[in-house]
Formats: C-alpha cells, structure tokens, sequence
C-alpha cells in the first residue's frame, strides 16, 4: 500500500499495513525494530505512508530506544518476529517494571507452523513472564483498532504492552475501516527527573514489582468490565473460548456454538471466563500454539476441554478445529510438499559453499538465505541455531575437538546477521581464542536478503534507503585485532576464494574473510541507491 | 448462517505473479462490495519455491485460508504445480492452467497469471470493467496494455 486510506472508508489490508495506519493515525514518534518474517512490513509501510520509522541492528536495541521515545513522553512502536522477543527480553522484563510517560507497544509477530523461523515458540508466555499486557488481534481491523487500543493502555497504566500477532494476522489480507477507534493526540515531548521510578537499582526496583503487581490486578478488573472481548451467543450445550486467528476458524468450523473470543490475553479475564464455561454445559478452550488459556482457564479453577497435543504443532485451520471439536483422533492427512525453496542461481552464496564443501569444512551456521546450504546439492551447513550463533558455535567446536578436526571449522554468517549478534561473537574471538585458531566467514551480500531486501548498518542505508555512516566490516576486523583480514568476491574470484580459506585453515590463527557481492535480487536497487547518493552529493 | 464463501486458490512458483494475481482477484471481490480474505504465506517463497495464495470472497468470510478439499477454483501458473495442489479442489471444482492458454499470443510471458484470471472471469459474476480497473490499480501504468490484451486472451480462451 503506498498511501493512507480515507478516513473512514474501507480498504483491504494485510495486518501489518493496518498496525503502520494505526500508528500513523496514532502520532508514533518512532518506529523501530529488525526485519523478521511476518513482522518487516509494518515499518516498511509506516515508512511509505509518511511516518518515521528506522532498522536497529537487533531487537534489544530497537527496544532500548523506543524505551527512550516513551521516557520522553512520545509514542513508540517496536517491530520483531517471535525470536526477536529472545533479543528484546531483557529490556523488557525490567521496563515492564518502570513508569513510562509515553506510549510503548511492543509486536511481536509469531509464526505458528514456521513459514519462515527456527522455532514456533509462543511469545504470549513473554507477557506472563515479563508481567507485561497484551492484547491479540484477529484480523486486520483489530490489528487497526487494538494498536490504538494499546497505546491507550499503555499510556493509561504507564506500562508497556505486547501486541500479539501471528503470521495469518500479519500477512491475511481483511477489510479495515479506518477511524473505528480514535485516541487523545501525544502530548509534547518533556523530560523531569524521577529516579525511584525509572533507575532500577534493587532499592528502587523492589517497590516498582511490588507497583507492577498492583498495576496488573487494575488492568485485569478493567479487562474484565470493559476489555475488547466478542461473545456469540449460539447453542448453549458447546462453548469455545479463543483468541487470535483461531476465533476464524471457530466461527467457520462450528458456526452454531457459543464463543467467548479475547482479545485481551494478559492479565486473562478469567471470571469472564469462569461465568462463560459455567453458562455451556461443555466448554473447550481452542488457541494456536502452547496450552496459554487452559492452564491460565485450569489454574483459576474452570473446567475446559484442550485439545489434544498432537494440535500444538503448526498451524490451526478450519479443518483441524473441526477434528478438534469433534473429537476425531485419526491421523491428519499431510499436505503434499510443493518444491522447497533453494539459492538463486547466480547467487553469490553458492559459489562460497561449493568451496567450503570441496574443503570438507564443518560449518557452523547462520540464519538467513545462505541457511539454504543445509540443503542438496550443497549439504554444507552444519549447525543453525540463533542469529549470530555461528561464531560461538563455531569457537565452541574449535576448542573441543581434537586439532586435525577442529582445523576445518569455519563459522559462517551472512552481513545483516553479523551486525545484529555477530560482533559480540567477534570480539569472543580475539578475547579467548582456540589453539588452532579460527576462520570466520562474512557473507555479505549488502542488504538483508532473506526477509525481502531490507538496509542495515553495513549497507550504510537507512531504512529509506538513504546515505548514513556505515560499518565497514573490514576495518572492525582489523581494529580488533584480528591479524588476517581478507575481502574476496568468491563468484568472480573462486580460486582466490579457495586459496585464502584453505590458507587461513592452515594457520593456527584468526582470520576474518569476507565474501562480498550484492545480492542478485538486490543488486539493481543498491546501484540505484548508490546512483542517487552520488547525484546528491556532487 | 450466511451462504458459503467461493473459494479461490492460486498457485505456482516464486517469480509468477502468483500473489499478484491474487491481489487483483481479492481488489475485484473487494471493489463489488463483498467480504473478502486473501492469505498467502511470505518468506522462503522468495527463493523460487512454491507460492500458493487463498483468495474468499461472499457474504461474510471468516478463515482468510480455504480449507482443504474446498476450492471452487484451482488457478495452477506452473504445470509442475497442478498435482502438489490438485487436492484443494473440492469435487467438481474448476482447475484453471496453462494448457489453456496458448503462450505464445501473450504479449509478454509474464502476463500468463493474469491470462488465467480472464479464464477465472468467465465463472464470476465481476463485470469487466471491474476487472479491468483491479488490474490497472494493481499493477505499474507500463504494463496496462500488456495485462488487459491478456486478461481478454484469457477470456477468449476461456470461452472455446
């Protein structure tokens, strides 16, 4: 979508384009996060349509500052997939603790199935542990309208709150009306000392848990008269409580029962939910993901039917919610697989991992496109766990196994991922390196390719593609410390290539290689970029 | 209850136009005043995998997926894809695909997925004006002629 809809008026939109027109109608300050499928497209469109909106190098960060945007009084959104919240986690255990000024809405976009993630973790448990509200919406307009609605609480209670969403949420597209819920404009920027409330030193941080409690138990009496809830009343024998994409497929599945939906998840509204279950004669509790209302429904003493284990993997649809609700146990009939993705040709990626493989490196691994070497004809990735986990790994493997095995292992991670987790896994390197020394791999394609070409610190872009200091990965390198230091384009230069990494492996030394040639995909838009900063500074 | 939703699945490879097509189909439901749901999954499908897109439209639409077995209308961009996605179909179901297109009358190769949405036109009440204006709101000025001259090929072709 390239421009705001009439107020008003309807328009189809995909969930994440309905947060970006929440929060431009909102007055958000700043927007800022890390690009993770399904979440990347609520800051690209907050961007589009006139709003600020800028990549951090990781989740942490982007939380870290838009802590400060509310600090300020001003209204912050933060964008992250599920695993980004890992990232993000500690800022947000400890600022769920502290008075805020402003507005602070957390999303975090979750992906039920793994259409595109390392784990299917359900970041509604963050909320419970963090102690931080939440609200779930259910398709574009409550994406619209429970933005709003979380800025309003934020700002109400002086807390942050977690916008829970998941990948048919973000990416479906629903019809929105624009203008539904309306909100106070921001007050002005403004800053006054107040150091009990915001420096968490364990004198201060003591009372402010003692405060965050007391905060929690308001918000679930104000959930529990006026939270954003949906009740159908249908047939009085079947009752389902739901929240998310599963109220959908509810509705759809078993048009004739009663539904109490949520949409406030935490705190849960469970007398809402105990004078629901006691009006049904059977009452099931149907959500994607972990068992998150049946045990909030069991541990307030309200008898709810789950459904069986075998349903917490994947993906709910309408089908399965049947199965669910009729209790049928045989087994799910399998999707065929279509064709699974695979490297471009011509991708700089393939040219690396054809030498890694020929060198019969172990590999320890990254997330991004270059993850695709896991798979044939390549098979040339040994481990993926966690956004920058390649360096440690791959340190971790270099001082375990005996030296003629952990000569060959590299670590290899792409140049998004290397600023977002991987400079930390750096300097580890040259603080405490291996006997046989270490080679890591940068593959840098110059932009972050995996979730759709997106700017970060190495490309000296922000996130409208605008000049700004970049990091040269090189130079860090080299001002570490890190002796051998080498940039090499293994597409048009394979030998090179070959021969600097097998020199590398040879020497009981640390050496940072950096495999550098855009992206296929990207590589037009990057020389249209760079064309446009030259005019523009000439 | 209100009546069923019609149920539409497009699907092909990364690169088709699959989510385009569905794009314009979802705008053209939209536009003639009915509820609509599309889903598609993003991500990996870049790398040339796989893309499949769910387009509902009717009275009131609640899952934004077609659940399996129920397709109306199987809209199939690579021929490789037809028996991977011949299941949605529900019995009786219409598969619409390339063999009834005869590429080389296309104005461009890349207009097949909306050469197969005039195919689709055949069997929905949307009038073509409505067609066309979705195609022109969806897609870049350059291309207008190029995508109209194949949305009519397809409704020609459609029609033997």
């Amino acid at each position: 979508m390239d421009s705001l809809p009439q107020q008003n008026a309807l328009a189809l939109l995909t969930g994440d384009e309905a947060v970006a027109c929440a929060a431009l109608d909102a007055g958000v300050k700043l927007g800022t996060g890390y690009p993770g499928t399904p979440s990347t497209e609520i800051l690209e469109t907050f961007d589009k349509l006139g709003g600020k909106a800028q990549w951090a190098p990781n989740e942490k960060v982007a939380l870290e500052v838009a802590i400060g945007i509310a600090f300020a009084g001003e209204r912050a959104l933060v964008t992250m997939k599920h695993v980004g919240l890992n990232v993000a986690a500690d800022p947000l255990f400890t600022v769920a603790k502290i008075r805020l000024d402003g507005a602070l809405v957390v999303v975090s976009a979750d992906d039920p199935g793994m259409a595109s993630s390392q784990n299917e973790q359900d970041n509604r448990r963050y909320a419970l542990a963090a102690g931080v509200a939440m609200l779930e919406p259910a398709d574009s307009q409550e994406a619209y309208d429970f933005t709003l609605r979380a800025i309003e609480i934020s700002e109400r209670w002086q807390v942050p709150v977690l916008l829970r969403m998941t990948t048919r949420v973000c990416h479906s597209k629903t019809i929105v009306r624009r203008g539904t819920v309306t909100i106070p404009a921001p007050g002005p920027a403004h800053f006054e000392h107040d150091f009990p409330s915001r420096v968490m030193i364990p004198a201060y941080a003591r009372p402010a848990h003692v405060r965050l409690r007391k905060t929690l138990a308001q918000i679930a009496a104000w959930n529990e008269q006026s939270g954003p809830d949906q009740v159908i009343t249908g047939s009085s024998s079947l009752g389902v409580i739901t929240s998310g994409v599963a109220f959908q497929y509810v509705r759809e599945a078993a048009p004739e029962v009663s539904v109490l939906k949520l949409g406030m998840t935490y705190p849960p509204p469970v007398e809402k939910m105990r004078a629901f279950a006691a009006g049904v004669d059977l009452c099931y509790v149907i959500e994607e993901g972990d068992p998150y209302l049946v045990e909030a429904a069991r541990t307030a003493g309200i008898a709810v039917e789950a459904a069986p284990e075998s349903f917490r993997f994947g993906e709910l649809n309408t089908l399965r919610v049947r199965r669910i609700l009729e209790g049928d146990e045989t087994p799910e009939p399998k999707r065929a697989p279509g064709k699974p993705p695979a490297l471009c040709p011509g991708c700089p990626h393939r040219a690396a991992y054809t030498i890694l493989k020929e060198l019969d490196c172990i590999v320890a691994g990254d997330i991004g496109c270059y993850s695709l070497g896991v798979l044939p004809p390549f098979e040339a990735m040994d481990s993926l766990v966690c956004m920058g986990a390649a360096i440690g790994v791959g340190l971790g493997l270099r001082h375990a196994l005996p030296p003629e095995q952990a000569r060959r292992v590299v670590s290899v991670l792409g140049d998004s991922t290397f600023v977002h987790s991987g400079i930390t896994g750096l300097v580890e390197m040259i603080y405490n390196p291996p006997p046989t020394g270490h080679v890591l791999v940068i593959l840098d394609n110059g932009t972050t390719a995996m979730t759709g070409m997106q700017e970060h610190p190495g490309t000296g872009r922000t996130l409208d593609h605008a000049a700004t200091s970049k990091v040269i990965f090189e130079d860090l390198a080299r001002a570490l410390g890190v002796p051998n230091v080498f940039v090499v384009d293994p597409t048009e230069e394979p030998e090179k290539f070959r021969k600097i990494i097998q020199s590398c492996l040879d020497k009981p030394e640390l050496s940072v290689v950096i495999a550098r040639r855009n992206c296929l995909l990207a590589a037009r838009s990057i020389r249209e970029y760079e064309r446009r900063h030259e005019q523009q500074t000439h | 209850m209100n009546s069923k939703p019609t149920n539409v699945l497009i699907a092909g490879l990364g690169g088709q136009g699959v989510l385009k097509a569905s794009d314009i189909l979802a705008d053209v439901a939209f536009s003639s005043g009915l509820d609509v749901k599309k889903a598609d999954v993003h991500g990996m499908s870049q790398r040339g995998g796989s893309v499949a897109s769910d387009v509902r439209f009717g009275e009131r639409v609640f899952s934004p997926m077609v659940p399996p077995g129920e397709a109306d209308f199987l809209i199939v961009i690579a021929p490789d894809q037809i028996e991977v996605n011949r299941a949605s179909l529900k019995p009786g179901g219409v598969l619409i695909e390339p063999s009834q297109i005869d590429e080389s009358t296309l104005p461009n190769k890349k207009s097949l997925n909306v050469a197969l949405l005039g195919v689709l036109s055949l069997h929905l009440p949307f009038s073509a004006e409505g067609w066309t204006a979705a195609i022109e709101r969806n897609l870049p000025e350059k291309l207008h002629d190029a995508n109209r001259q194949s949305f009519e090929l397809g409704r020609a072709a459609g029609q033997k």
